[in-house]
């Protein structure tokens, strides 16, 4: 067995009813991992992009591309690992303010993340974070220390650097 | 501009063959007022359909007239225009059928479907063909498909009719049998809402077919009909669901068929990389041990004649799969019979010490390498195959081909020579006299491996449909395929009732054939149903039981793996066969010694007004040999006998 590694996919379907549940039945049905996924139209609006994050050895990794590819409502598949690529995810955090103090300090931390406030509530304050995984892990970390009441995050999207990929 | 009166409008219209014509009637009376009347044939069927009011609009943008010129005011014009069709969803549906050229359909009607099948009540291009259960009518499409290469059409209800053939789609997926299922499914507004007979038939099917569609709006139809059988038949082949909602089946539009099928998304590789297939060709230059391993994929891409060629330029030893045999002649001095759990002991062995092993349209099914860490260690591989997602799934390839198998052998052909193999070739044979198969003649039973030997005696020319289990296996060991599409099994999803239903299809697709269907007890019974269909159509099949009173093949397992704990498996209570089919208006034989095989295959070579069912009560332990256990490496062959 050669070594898991992680690996983005970027899947270009048509915009269909049933798209998706084709994509991730072919998961579940071949025992393949989904990491994260996210699902959104284009700026072409019969074709929307699946950003699929998933994981596997070498082997796995090209089954999960070929039967992505042999998918008929699938128009193009890439793997972004293959190349250098940006990849960006959206956390929102509403966290508590019931302790007035300590509001100064959550703002002084929101601005270290580069954080936007969305929202503001006597008792609570929703926060807009984006990074890669690595940076909203750890502001997830920190900020539980104030009492996170809620969280959405949007799992990764991703795109090749340069080009037209 | 000339005067048509009605009678030579109508002269016209029949002049030309299916096309609708509308007829506009402009009558002036009087006062100066239009009234416009408007009637429409559909010539090929000469049924005056009504058109839709709303429709009258967009016909008068594309009317061209041979009009009158008239002063006067009384005078009806008549005008006709050419039209694109207007019909029902159904309709469109049955018209893309013939387009397709689709000669049979296979189905069970039910309150879904009603309109399709009404659409195909006067029908005389598409024969509709009623089955007794649903599967029957998959499996029959899925048994015509394979003897012609055409795409099989199945046709069921919505709910359980469509449910019912399920079996019969992912038989056909796990053989890539190009066919087109359509079922009927409740109106728009129900779906969703748990209506009766309502099943998600999209989500059923999901993972058992190449591709679906779900059909809510006539308007749909004819663009889904030629997309579907495009996807079918095209690529590596396999079913294709067309679920139309009844209401959907009702409603009439213009429609126009497409001329052409352009699916973006969808482009499949037919050509091999001529890079990649120089290489292949160097390693067979190179190989001192080479072997070649063809399967089902010769045959579905009509390959048989290249992969002829290249076995006899190449002289290269060749072992023919399950699913592929009749690709190459077993009978020919290079064929090593097939290879796998119950194949030759020189197939297995070659494998083991191979230097080269080329497949083509095989994909490495554990029933063939047995474990994989043992399977061919020794081997290069090249894998040619038209599917992607199939190369290097089970086993690393050293050179992947994918294309069309048909292409790429016809390319590799070009490429090729005698290869210097002597040694090998010696090999090969010694191990072909010493391990043929064989068994043993217990006492005065009937040895089912003998009544095949005889089948083969008297129908070597025939089409062999065969079900699943012991007698499948025997039939594979003993009949010598020498033509592609002339043997017919469930070797993928391994569908115990295939084969009566799907000998059926392959009847009808092959009026001219002689169809010998090959049966196990249990087998038989799970769809003995269609039996029906067959003796109302008068097709002259041969059906041979081999009736060892059990589910012979688990049988064998629980002798050999679970201390002969023969945990329903006995099949003493099967009813008499031959009386059971004279019940059902067909002949029945029953044969119980040795010397009455023969007899009986001869007289049922006599009766072609309709089925033959002949039970062979046969030897009841016997087991199929050799045998590769599941989990060992093919080396580990037991052969059997001492
Ligand atoms: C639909 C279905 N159910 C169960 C099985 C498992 N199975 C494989 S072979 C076999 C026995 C088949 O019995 P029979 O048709 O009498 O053939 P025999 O092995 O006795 O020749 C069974 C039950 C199967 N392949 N298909
Ligand atoms: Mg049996």
């Amino acid at each position: 067995m050669s070594k898991e590694e992680r690996h983005i996919f970027s899947v270009m379907v048509e915009n269909r009813f049933g798209v998706l549940a084709r994509v991730a039945g072919l998961f579940s049905g071949r025992g393949f991992n989904i990491d994260s996924l996210n699902v959104a139209e284009t700026h072409d609006k019969s074709v929307s992009q699946i950003t699929l994050v998933t994981h596997g050895d070498a082997q796995i990794i090209d089954q999960i591309y070929q039967h992505l590819n042999r998918l008929i409502d699938v128009i193009e598949v890439t793997d972004l690992t293959t190349g250098t690529h940006v990849e960006r995810e959206l956390l929102l955090l509403k966290i508590s303010t019931e302790d007035p103090r300590k509001r100064a300090e959550i703002l002084q931390v929101a601005e270290v993340y580069r954080a936007r406030v969305i929202d503001t509530k006597p008792s609570s304050l929703v926060l807009e974070i984006t990074g890669d995984e690595g940076k909203l892990e750890a502001a997830i970390e920190i900020f539980n220390t104030y009492g996170i009441l809620e969280l959405a995050r949007t799992g990764k999207i991703a795109m090749m650097r340069g080009g037209t990929n | 501009m000339s005067v048509i009166t009605s009678q030579r409008v109508l002269f016209l219209v029949f002049c030309r063959s299916k096309r609708l014509i509308s007829i506009v009637n402009e009558e002036r009376n009087w006062s100066g007022t239009t009234v416009r009347s408007v009637s429409v044939i559909y010539v090929n069927r000469n049924v005056l359909l009504k058109p839709h009011p709303s429709r009258l609009q967009s016909w008068n943008e594309k009317v061209f007239y041979f009009q009158q010129p008239t002063a006067q005011k009384n005078v009806s014009t008549t005008v006709y225009e050419e039209i694109d069709m207007e019909l029902s969803g159904a309709h469109i549906l049955v018209d893309g059928l013939k387009r397709e050229g689709v000669e049979y359909i296979f189905g069970v009607n039910g309150g879904a479907a009603m309109p399709i099948f009404d659409a195909l009540y006067d029908e005389t291009e598409v024969k509709l063909i009623p089955m007794r259960h649903e599967q029957g009518a998959s499996h029959a499409a899925d048994g015509y498909a394979r003897a012609t290469g055409k795409v099989g059409v199945a046709l069921a209800t919505s709910g359980p009719g469509a449910t019912n053939l399920v079996t019969g789609i992912a038989t056909a997926y796990m053989d890539s049998i190009p066919m087109v299922a359509i079922t009927g499914q409740v109106m728009t507004e129900f779906i969703g809402s748990d209506a009766f007979q309502e099943c998600d038939v999209i989500g059923v099917t999901r993972p058992i077919c190449k591709h679906s569609y779900l059909v809510k709006s006539c308007d749909e139809v004819a663009d889904v009909v030629a997309e579907a059988f495009h996807l079918a038949r095209t690529g590596k082949q396999g079913p294709v669901i067309i679920d139309i909602a009844k209401d959907a089946q009702r409603a009439e539009t213009i429609f126009q068929h497409p001329d052409t099928v352009d699916i973006r998304s969808y482009k499949p590789q037919v050509n091999g990389d001529p890079a990649q297939i120089a290489k292949a060709a160097a390693l067979i230059k190179e190989a001192k041990c080479p072997m070649l391993y063809a399967g089902g994929g010769v045959v579905l891409a009509n390959a048989s004649e290249e992969l002829r060629k290249l076995t006899l330029n190449t002289q290269i030893p060749i072992t023919v799969t399950l699913m592929g045999l009749g690709a190459f002649p077993e009978t020919h001095p290079l064929a090593m019979e097939m290879p796998g759990m119950h194949g030759s002991c020189c197939a297995n062995y070659a494998f083991t010490d191979a230097d080269l092993v080329v497949a083509i349209g095989a994909r490495f099914d554990d029933r063939v390498t047995g474990d994989l860490g043992k399977f061919a260690p020794k081997a290069k591989k090249i894998h040619i195959d038209i599917d992607p997602s199939c190369i290097g799934k089970n086993v690393p390839v050293d050179v992947p081909i994918v294309g069309d198998a048909k292409n790429v052998l016809t390319e590799l052909n070009k490429l090729v020579d005698t290869a210097d193999i002597d040694p090998w070739r010696n090999q090969i044979q010694e191990w072909k006299q010493k391990y043929p198969f064989e068994y043993e003649q217990k006492g005065n039973k009937v040895m089912p491996q003998y009544v095949i030997e005889k089948i083969y005696e008297h129908y070597s020319d025939a089409i062999v449909v065969a079900d699943v289990g012991q007698h499948q296996m025997w039939a594979a060991q003993y009949f010598k395929f020498t033509d592609p599409r002339t043997w017919l099994n469930s070797g993928g999803l391994g569908t115990m009732g295939f084969s009566l239903p799907a000998a059926i299809g392959a009847q009808l697709g092959c009026p001219d054939k002689t169809v010998v269907n090959i049966n196990g007890d249990g087998s038989y019974i799970m769809t003995i149903q269609e039996l029906v269909p067959a003796i109302t159509m008068k097709l002259p099949l041969k059906i041979f039981i081999i009736n060892n009173m059990y589910l012979g093949m688990v049988r064998q397992w629980q002798e050999l793996f679970h201390d002969k704990r023969y945990s329903a498996v006995d099949y003493h209570d099967n009813p008499d066969f031959a009386l059971l089919a004279q019940a059902f208006g067909a002949t029945g034989l029953r044969v119980e010694h040795p010397e009455d095989v023969e007899p009986a295959l001869l007289k049922a070579k006599g009766i072609n007004d309709g089925p033959v069912v002949i039970d062979f009560i046969v030897d009841e332990e016997e087991n199929v040999f050799p045998m590769v256990p599941a989990g060992a490496g093919l080396g580990d062959v037991i052969r059997g006998l001492s």
